[in-house]
């Protein structure tokens, strides 16, 4: 199974805020908006990573 | 005026500490929950009946392991060699029960060839290190310090 670098991490950080949506708040709504802030900041972290790498590199 | 609004909040905050801290009675649940949990991922909120977040961690854990064995990552065994693969080791270990069936089925020997093959490898140790978070939560909320 081959997965592009972007799709793996897009992965990781949907299953990664789950647990930490779930395990880090006690109230339902509240799993689910620190689930959604995990994620967002995962896939933004992971871009500001990408860019700060291509700038690197040129 | 100030000293005394100090104080007050110093006493809240010690009585809210002395709150939190405030040893409570270890329950057969209590190392049942976490132990199950580790050994099959989200059963530890089942047996509490927490479905919806049971269910929910099963898939994110047994997910994330599974696509890192398909993706031909390493199942680390025991060993005493760099440190790395210790932690990578202790990671994998989290997954329980998954782990053991992988060692016992010599499932995850990496391949060191494929780029997305070390993704595989993150994504196997990191099923195992949520795991762990699950089985602590699954812990906590037998203690009742989690609904």
């Amino acid at each position: 199974m081959t997965l592009s670098h972007f799709t793996a991490a897009l992965i990781f950080s949907f299953f990664a805020s789950i647990v930490f949506g779930i395990t880090q708040r006690d109230e339902q709504l509240e799993m689910i908006k620190y689930g959604a802030k995990c994620f967002v900041f995962f896939v933004l972290g992971t871009i500001a990573a990408g860019w700060a790498m291509w700038i690197l590199r040129h | 005026m100030a000293r005394a609004e100090k104080t007050n909040v110093a006493e809240s905050t010690a009585s809210k500490s002395a709150a939190r801290v405030q040893p409570q009675p270890i329950t057969a649940m209590a190392v049942i929950a976490p132990a199950l949990g580790w050994l099959v991922p989200g059963a530890g909120h089942l047996i509490q009946k927490r479905w919806g977040r049971g269910l929910l961690l099963m898939l994110s854990v047994v997910t994330m392991f599974v696509l890192g064995v398909l993706m031909q990552g390493k199942v680390y065994a025991f060993n005493t060699g760099d440190i790395l693969d210790i932690l990578g080791f202790v990671g994998d270990l989290g997954a329980g029960g998954f782990y053991i069936v992988a060692r016992a089925l010599d499932i995850g020997r990496g391949a060191i060839d494929l780029a997305t093959a070390d993704y595989g490898t993150k994504y196997i140790i990191v099923a195992g290190l949520l795991n762990i978070i699950s089985a602590v939560d699954a812990h906590d909320i037998a203690l009742g310090k989690k609904k």
